[in-house]
């Protein structure tokens, strides 16, 4: 026992001198849990060490990762989607140590909407006009167990807008109507989503595009347009709240010392735009394609050299 | 006759605990519900607390103690501050530790990238260390096995490497259980250094425990902000997370073994002349190795059923895979990482436990090879699977299937699993829909409501009284102390749907666990396979069912308390087989004799001899349905869960909240596991059996 804990000590002050002597910090890159970001996350994995950089890939969560990319624990977070990630991000870069690396070229929307089927099924009549929710037979269908008779809608997490959504039933004087519940996680929302096709019972939930639902086809509600001010945490009012979201941003963000210790990695990083086109193809290989993330990820270079060259140089 | 009232209540418990609730509920309906009445809910006086705590993390991390660091990147001294370099070096140092055992197995080339420069690594890429084949593994688990406790173990242990091996999951195992394989040894030492001290210094004994009690019951993603904060990112952050967790048992049991030694065992050392040293390492350690190898047997069960969570921090492995696959609904998949955590946990398990059980034969004298031949076979075996593996490259075209199976080439039930769902949910959904509105609008919706509309006076009143009876004004007061921090925060509305949500969950499996244990724990065969089944479950990763639940219940309350009703059943069940397994052979036939029925003997003499056991297994339930209810945020809830959950996502004071909600959960466990187990002390007085 004794020598089995000498040992042990012995480890940790080897492990503690090897560390301190190396100096080259392999690029890490975090790894979420959707497919499109995982494979971006290999894309980038192989053109950084094309460019002759060591790799690794963190398994990370969404909302922690800016603080981790702040202290340099990352050295790049590559999906940031503004609706939700947008708070964290610019409160990394509040303490410092957060640098924005540019966005890509998607444009991005992230809003209340239903799946394709509750359209063609006709569940709702006048959809994806707002309007078509007044109709009290609309919300009926929409309705469950524990939503008292209203319509329900399915708002992801509340952090991600806290109270955006109850206020814009406010807003268009829907309240009475329609409630909002809020999902735990993203993983909640999809499950949602899987459980009301099966069911065959509407269903209203946040989602964004470009994203694997896209696939399965999704319509976002059409809601008032939304102009800089409208929402009442931006200093707009009860009559003006009930506006839609705007089309986002999808950010790239870098720690602050990318730029030198792995100069021509960061010059492919802020040059990196990918289209929603792109984004699709790469969550493709995966969810429909059957191909393992690094898989996925050679075949899209493959398939798109000549953007990945332009990247590069 | 006042005096006899008098009477009847200072002797009979029944009789305060109907006084006790009379007044709460006087106390519910006459207190009117005002924001302005101290009695209805006290003022967040507390309020500061998350943020002071938050701040004592930062200033930790960047302002005390500052040292001048060079910074080779700027070329230029920046201050940093002494205790962020030494969680850095602690980091560095796990991290770099579960790199060597990982790459040992699995190959790679990161270690001896420590030692040679790195444009000469990169040129001569041949040089990496090799990877073991998986069918060494196999039959290194097999060996491993058959030498600790004969044939049944080692096909155990080979039939276990090879389903991974087989069906794909090689890999990301290995990588999982190189994260056991260095996160146990720590919490090994930690949990038999703190054990030790505790034993020799009661003091430090009665200091560690309250601390010891809320790290076991806080929830775990309570503290994952702040080990970010502190840690970083990676399979290090993972392995604290864990060791937070993984400890307290260790300590625990150390504590135990050493106390259970007899004095006799302690002379007989001394007259022989030890020294303090060798008096502890050479007597009293292994004299308690029973109980020190049952501390190691837990410590890896909870790093186990911690790979899903240390997976939110950065740790490879199966909590990954598993964690990826439920976000695309791919519950096959996600089952079948977490049926591969499950077949470790199981050889793990009985591995320890078989280690614990054999006994060391001084007298035995073997020669070199006897001593070491199975050593001696399993070398043999790596260095000729590693051949065959090598000449078969030639064969393969693309993947070496000696070598490792990759997971999209490997076999998979997840169709089976798939259609098991779809079945299920066809079979019940319509059935379980009318239930689900029911139970929520008839009995969960009305019971939060209950507690919602609690004075705050009339709860303390409750708690305090309860554990005045059962104990003594020192309890009382203790209860009071620790629901007053939470009653002083502005979360007290939280606390009180997270005790709806868990006394809900503990009763419902309590009285699952105390009917399944009774019916099934009456024959040693059935008990066994209960037993199993409760193995299982616990080491199972919640996250499988817990979103699959939607299916049929939708987003709602139910069904965060099925999850929690399935996962707290496990020690509920466990705790009443153990207890109707201690009621004496004697009894029995006295019952038997005096003309009982099945119902009667069950009721009358099972039941209550087996009961402080029961209330142990409650006792464990509740922290099991907290935990739950508290993983319940991913679902959707409204409760402390939330805002921990939540807190993940704010940079400017997540950790403090997170933490001090933690401590909110843990608290309300220490409270019901204070009066449930005096309760269970009373019971246990009565019964003769102290």
């Amino acid at each position: 026992m004794k020598k089995f804990i000498s040992l042990f000590y012995a480890l940790v002050l080897f492990a503690g001198f090897t560390t301190v002597a190396k100096a080259a910090d392999p690029i890490r890159i975090p790894v979420l849990n959707w497919s499109s970001q995982i494979v971006m996350a290999n894309v980038m994995k192989q053109a950084f060490e094309e460019l002759g950089y060591d790799v690794e890939l963190v398994p990370a969560e969404s909302a922690t990762r800016y603080e981790a990319v702040r202290v340099g624990e990352l050295h790049v977070a590559h999906e940031t989607w503004q609706s939700t990630m947008a708070k964290p991000f610019y409160e990394a870069m509040d303490k410092g140590g957060l640098i924005d690396a540019g966005s890509h070229a998607a444009p991005t929307l992230e809003d209340m909407g239903v799946p394709q089927w509750v359209i063609d099924e006709n569940l709702c009549p006048g959809l994806p006009s707002w309007e078509a929710l007044k109709s009290p037979e609309c919300q009926a269908n929409f309705a469950t167990p524990d939503s008292d008779g209203k319509g329900r809608w399915l708002e992801g997490p509340y952090e991600w807008h806290t109270d955006v959504m109850p206020n814009r039933l406010k807003g268009l004087g829907l309240d009475d109507q329609w409630m909002v519940k809020f999902a735990g996680s993203a993983d909640a929302l999809w499950a949602e989503l899987a459980a009301a096709k099966k069911e065959g019972r509407g269903t209203v939930i946040f989602n964004w595009t470009p994203n694997f639902t896209d696939a399965e086809g999704f319509v976002f509600i059409e809601f008032p347009p939304f102009y800089q001010g409208c929402r009442i945490e931006d200093g707009g009012s009860v009559e003006t709240t009930g506006c839609g979201s705007p089309i986002g941003w999808l950010k790239k963000a870098a720690h602050i010392k990318f730029p030198i210790t792995h100069t021509s990695a960061y010059k492919f990083y802020t040059k990196m735009e990918f289209t929603s086109g792109n984004i699709g193809e790469m969550a493709n290989y995966v969810d429909n394609g059957g191909m393992t993330h690094a898989e996925a990820a050679t075949a899209y270079i493959a398939n798109n050299r000549d953007q990945i060259d332009l990247f590069m140089n | 006759m006042d005096r006899n009232y008098l009477e009847i209540v200072k002797n009979s418990k029944p009789a305060q605990f109907g006084l006790l609730i009379f007044i709460f509920l006087i106390l519910y309906f006459l207190i009117p519900q005002s924001e302005n009445n101290y009695l209805w809910r006290l003022p967040s006086l507390l309020k500061g607390i998350p943020l002071a705590i938050n701040n004592v993390i930062f200033n930790a991390l960047y302002e005390w103690f500052p040292l001048k660091v060079w910074d080779p990147v700027f070329e230029m001294y920046e201050e940093k501050a002494a205790f962020r370099e030494f969680t850095k070096a602690v980091s560095q140092g796990l991290l770099f530790l579960i790199t060597v055992v990982r790459e040992l197995l699995l190959g790679g080339d990161k270690i001896i990238d420590v030692f040679v420069n790195d444009a000469w690594l990169k040129e001569n890429d041949w040089l990496s260390w090799p990877a073991l084949p998986w069918t060494a593994t196999t039959v290194g688990a097999f060996l491993l096995g058959y030498q600790l406790n004969g044939i049944r173990l080692g096909l155990l242990g080979g039939i276990g490497a090879l389903y991974i091996s087989i069906f794909g999951n090689y890999v990301p195992s290995i990588q999982t259980l190189s994260f056991v394989l260095i996160t146990t040894p720590i919490c090994f030492v930690l949990g038999l250094s703190f054990g030790i001290w505790g034993y020799l210094d009661k003091k430090v004994e009665t200091a560690l425990q309250p601390v010891l009690n809320v790290m076991q019951t806080m929830p775990q993603f309570a503290y994952l902000v702040p080990i970010i904060a502190l840690f970083g990112l990676g399979d290090h952050a993972g392995s604290i997370a864990t060791i937070i967790i993984a400890t307290p048992p260790m300590i625990r049991n150390t504590i135990l073994g050493l106390k259970r030694i007899s004095p006799e065992v302690v002379e007989a050392g001394l007259m022989s002349g030890c020294t303090k040293p060798q008096l502890l390492f050479q007597v009293l350690i292994p004299a308690a190795r029973r109980d020190i190898l049952n501390g190691v047997n837990t410590v890896i069960m909870q790093c186990l059923a911690m790979v899903v969570i240390a997976s939110f921090v950065g740790a490879k492995g199966l909590g990954l895979n598993l964690k990826i696959a439920l976000n695309s609904l791919k519950i096959g998949k996600a089952a079948e990482a977490g049926l591969c955590i499950v077949i470790i946990a199981v050889i793990l398990d009985r591995f320890t436990k078989a280690w614990a059980d054999k006994q060391k034969n001084y007298f035995e004298n073997l020669s070199f090879i006897q001593r070491y031949k199975f050593l001696i076979i399993f070398a043999f075996s790596i260095v000729i699977f590693s051949i065959v593996a090598f000449i078969s490259n030639g064969y393969f075209d693309k993947i070496n299937y000696l070598y490792v199976i990759p997971i999209e080439k490997g076999l998979t039930i997840a169709h089976f699993i798939d259609a098991g769902v779809d079945w299920v949910w066809e079979t019940f959904f319509y059935s379980l829909n009318s239930f689900n509105k029911f139970l929520l609008t008839q009995v969960l919706g009305p019971m939060k409501q209950a507690y919602l509309g609690m004075p705050v006076i009339a709860t303390f009143t409750l708690a305090m009284g309860a554990a005045f009876i059962v104990g003594n004004i020192r309890t009382a007061l203790i209860v009071g102390g620790m629901l007053l921090f939470i009653a002083l925060s502005e979360y007290w509305d939280r606390a009180l749907i997270t005790m709806y949500m868990g006394s809900f969950a503990v009763i419902m499996a309590s009285l699952n666990g105390i009917i399944l244990g009774s019916i099934f724990g009456r024959t040693e065969r059935g008990g066994r396979i209960l037993l199993s089944f409760c193995d299982f479950f616990e080491t199972f990763p919640s996250f499988v069912y817990l979103i699959p639940v939607i299916f049929l219940f939708n987003i709602t309350d139910t069904s965060v308390l099925i999850a929690a009703i399935v996962y707290a059943t496990v020690p509920a069940t466990r705790y009443t087989v153990w207890g109707l397994k201690s009621v004496p052979l004697s009894l029995h036939e006295a019952g038997t004799m005096s003309g009982v029925s099945a119902f009667q003997r069950w009721t009358n003499i099972e039941i209550p001899i087996a009961f402080p056991t029961v209330m142990l297994g409650v006792n464990q339930t509740v922290v099991f349905s907290l935990q739950m209810v508290i993983l319940g945020a991913l679902i959707g809830t409204e409760d402390l869960g939330q805002i921990i959950f939540g807190a993940l996502s704010r940079t400017k004071d997540g950790a403090g909240v997170a933490l001090t909600l933690g401590i909110f959960v843990s608290l309300i466990a220490i409270c019901v596991d204070v009066i449930v187990r005096n309760w269970a002390e009373d019971r246990k007085k009565a019964l003769g059996l102290a």
